[in-house]
């Protein structure tokens, strides 16, 4: 008790506590964790959308055969910015931003631990986004080629057909990853070094696990990627052949290294969703999380099996026979501790409480609609069939439905999760609860009937079909709008509570079976917290009792 | 008796007619398909058969996991007066629920590995044909005759698929699944297809073979099928490759083994055009013995070619 009371005065200290005067010392001058945490989620909203465009055009020349709306060259254009952009434009700052607002506040430390490198990894990327769109920009102005049109992946020797784009892209890639390892030695130093005393590892919320391990994947592969673009670069600049028959090189050394990197990133866009979702259905479920240690076992063999199964993305490239093998059987390993993983959130809502507020709406969809991906998943590593599945729309439902449903929810489910104790007020209940159901028929018409245009022969990235691949694509499309129209109701409830601060006030613990240090702070919580190290009894915590 | 047999062949005819209708209604791909195709190979058929094993298995599995979900999720609502219950741990239940998906997951594996060390012997093969990717079209070389030709979308496509032409897709036969000239090999043949590239990366796949190959500059890939039912089977190219990747289709036409040697005979014949097109074609590079299963980094592709097709390409796109 005397703790809560020594929080309570704290807050009511920090609320009117040195926040820097003036728009460019508190924003572009930030070193809040809070603040860059604000202008992250910002950031990866405002790309959310422009992705989000981007794949409205998609969906609108895929509504019926035939060329309507876009010339090739421009579609390819819009699949490969629309990846580029959700990637590495929503998802991942969306969990960098979640990390800068949560870890500090669930491990009762006063911020992240290098605050000036914090500032400097969130203003890299806008200029990295600035960079990227730029081509395409230009080319809506009938300035250039566009941007690049090679796929995401920028498997040469066609992505360096392209034109001049090629080296905005690169030169956004490598800023990127600046951004992302600068987070990351963020996030490890400040977990490693600032946990309040009494926070022992095993006794972290599984959220901030998570984001370690993720921490250590990206640090170790983002300069892979770094290397591979800049071979890239001087292949197509300076006459280098790394990927080039012609010169001596070898395309398909570009996809091992690409994947190297590519694997362990679809788990660093995950992994931070595992950990949302282990908090948020305890919580709901008013019951302790199933199998704590195992769960942290698990998220780092996941980690640790991403690093061994990157050519399953290339099974059809011409591999020898024992080496598709070995990465078959590697990747079917990597459902053990994934479905470790769903059977405890199941055993951690059996004999719980459940009430249904939007975070946990979205979390019980996110463990449905992920473990269909999951599913979609363990079948992809079947080579033989995998022949058949590979690059067909097939591949394209399995990995929107671990992005989509999977990531993207994860990150709606936190953002109702903490919004309350970010800005004090509740969103408006009734419209979240809206915006889930609607999101979630939505993104099912969109993605489900694309496992059977997979099945039935539709290659992925192509901009015109045969007839018989019409009705669904049809379905799929009026899917996607409505899931693009339904996000437009989710910036309304933001704009609700944070600009017109309209809301029910919360209050510190914000939910009833809230467990948690973030949950002790005041709501919204005060500017500067755990200016001194809290005194943490295990009751306080998630996950105090882990003696067995 | 009368009677019986009288009624035997009437569900006979009745069968056949369901059978018949099945056939054309599986002709794969058709509207409203839900599911992958049979297709027309051993290959095809083992991917099916893995395709449906893993599916069932994962339809087993969602069912028990979001069954149980849905009970927890009725049976222990707050709304229902449900109080929580303290527990964290089972031991007994994190061991089974470790061990048991291992076990079905080595379930998966081992018919899959069996399907794989089959199909990887291309060994035994009585014709070889050479398939090569342009962008965007493909070349098809006869190995050991000088019989060797281009396959691109067919006109009546390429005409309509262009933004504003005014052509219905649906009027058009085989939309974008039609070739000028298909790739024509004998039924009941092994034969062995050695794959690459003459520019960026592409993928043959035709789905009722029941694979897919990436073809590579510069890389020689090689892949077999042994087909017994004569026929035309479509597919397209699945590796992005650049802006008409969609209209680089393939269509292979199976004839009896006798027809096809007439085919064959007829083409080296010489039409003018083969020829024309087989002087100015390198040596083939691959003697169908010398090839090992995997595949060959062919430093043994003429550079010459490879780099002044690539130039042509890259400047075209400038």
């Amino acid at each position: 008790m005397a703790y809560a009371n020594a929080t309570h005065d704290a807050g009511h200290h920090d609320d009117h506590d040195h926040k820097p005067q003036g728009f460019v010392n508190r924003w572009f001058y930030a070193t809040n964790h809070k603040d860059i945490g604000t202008m992250y989620l910002v950031f990866s909203l405002i790309m959310f959308f422009i992705g989000g465009a981007m794949a409205m055009v998609i969906r609108a020349e895929l509504f019926q055969p035939g060329l309507q709306l876009v010339h090739p060259e421009v579609f390819n254009q819009m699949t490969t910015m629309h990846a580029l952009v959700m990637i590495f434009g929503a998802v991942m700052p969306a969990f960098v931003g979640l990390a800068n607002w949560m870890v500090p506040l669930m491990v009762g430390a006063p911020d992240m631990a290098l605050p000036r490198m914090n500032n400097w990894s969130f203003w890299i990327l806008p200029a990295a986004f600035t960079l990227l769109l730029l081509p395409l920009v230009l080319f809506f102005f009938g300035v250039g080629g566009g941007g690049p049109a090679g796929g995401w992946t920028l498997y040469p020797p066609l992505s360096i057909q392209g034109g001049d784009s090629v080296a905005f892209t690169i030169f956004a890639i490598h800023m990127m990853g600046i951004s992302s390892i600068m987070g990351a030695i963020n996030v490890i130093a400040t977990i490693l070094n600032m946990r309040a005393p009494g926070m022992d590892l095993l006794k972290m919320p599984i959220f901030v696990w998570s984001w370690l391990i993720t921490a250590f994947l990206l640090i170790a592969v983002m300069p892979v990627l770094a290397g591979a673009v800049t071979m890239l670069l001087t292949d197509k600049f300076f006459g280098t052949s790394f990927f080039n028959a012609v010169g001596g090189g070898d395309p398909v050394m570009f996809q091992h290294i690409f994947w190297f990197f590519g694997h362990p990133e679809v788990y660093i866009m995950i992994l931070p969703a595992f950990g949302v979702i282990s908090e948020i259905i305890p919580t709901f479920a008013r019951k302790p999380l199933f199998g704590y240690q195992a769960m942290v076992y698990a998220i780092a063999s996941i980690a640790f099996l991403s690093f061994i199964v990157w050519a399953h993305h290339m099974f059809t490239v011409g591999m020898p026979l024992g080496g598709e093998i070995f990465f078959m059987y590697a990747t079917m390993l990597i459902a053990i501790p994934t479905g470790i993983k769903v059977f405890n959130w199941v055993f951690t809502m059996w004999e719980g409480s459940l009430s249904f507020e939007t975070p946990m709406l979205f979390a019980i969809g996110f463990v449905i609609m992920f473990t269909i991906g999951g599913f979609s998943g363990l079948m992809l590593a079947i080579v033989p069939a995998d022949f058949q599945y590979h690059d067909t729309y097939f591949v394209v439902a399995h990995f929107h439905y671990v992005l989509v449903t999977g990531a993207i929810f994860s990150i709606m489910a936190a953002t109702y999760f903490w919004l309350p104790k970010w800005t004090g007020r509740h969103y408006n209940e009734k419209l979240g609860k809206i915006h889930f159901w609607l999101s979630t028929i939505f993104v099912n018409l969109l993605f489900f009937p694309q496992h059977f245009l997979g099945l039935a022969g539709m290659p992925r990235r192509i901009p015109d079909y045969n007839v018989v691949f019409a009705d669904f694509n049809l379905w799929s499309s009026i899917g996607g709008f409505g899931f693009g129209l339904t996000q437009i109701l989710f910036a309304w409830i933001l704009y609700d509570v944070c600009v017109r601060k309209r809301g029910i006030k919360a209050t510190d613990q914000v939910w009833e079976g809230a467990h948690g240090l973030e949950w002790t702070v005041a709501s919204p919580a005060p500017y500067h917290s755990f200016t001194t190290p809290p005194v943490i009894e295990d009751r306080m915590l998630a996950h105090g009792d882990v003696t067995h | 008796m009368t009677l019986t047999k009288n009624w035997l062949t009437r569900a006979g005819l009745a069968l056949t007619a369901l059978a018949f209708s099945l056939a054309a209604w599986a002709e794969p791909p058709h509207r409203w398909q839900l599911n992958m195709g049979k297709g027309v190979t051993q290959t095809s058929h083992s991917a099916y058969d893995l395709h449906m094993i893993a599916f069932l298995i994962c339809c087993a599995i969602g069912a028990i996991v979001f069954g149980l979900m849905f009970v927890a999720m009725w049976r222990f609502r707050k709304s229902r007066g449900a109080v929580a219950a303290t527990w964290s741990h089972n031991t007994m239940a994190e061991v089974l629920l470790t061990v048991v998906p291992t076990l079905i997951l080595v379930g998966m594996a081992w018919p899959a590995t069996k399907v794989m060390l089959r199909s990887a012997d291309t060994s035994k093969s009585e014709l070889t044909i050479k398939v090569t990717g342009y962008q965007w079209k493909w070349r098809y070389e006869y190995v050991g005759t000088d019989v060797n030709y281009m396959s691109s979308l067919k006109r009546n496509s390429d005409e309509a698929r262009r933004i504003g032409s005014g052509v219905d897709p649906y009027s058009v036969e085989h939309y974008l699944l039609d070739v000028d000239r298909p790739l024509v090999i004998p039924a009941d043949t092994k034969v062995r297809f050695v794959i690459t590239s003459e520019d960026v990366i592409h993928a043959w796949w035709v789905p009722e073979l029941g694979w897919k190959q990436d073809a590579v500059p510069g890389i020689i890939n090689d892949a077999w099928t042994l087909v017994s039912q004569p026929g035309v089977y479509r597919g397209q190219c699945a590796e992005l490759c650049g802006k008409d990747h969609a209209f680089m289709p393939i269509v292979v036409e199976v004839k009896p083994r006798a027809e096809f040697d007439q085919w064959l005979v007829a083409q080296q014949g010489g039409t003018v055009d083969a020829a024309a097109i087989a002087a100015n074609m390198p040596a083939t590079t691959v003697p169908a013995t010398t090839v090992p299963a995997a595949t060959v980094p062919a430093a043994t592709v003429p550079a010459a070619t490879a780099s002044s097709t690539s130039a042509a390409a890259a400047s075209n796109l400038n």
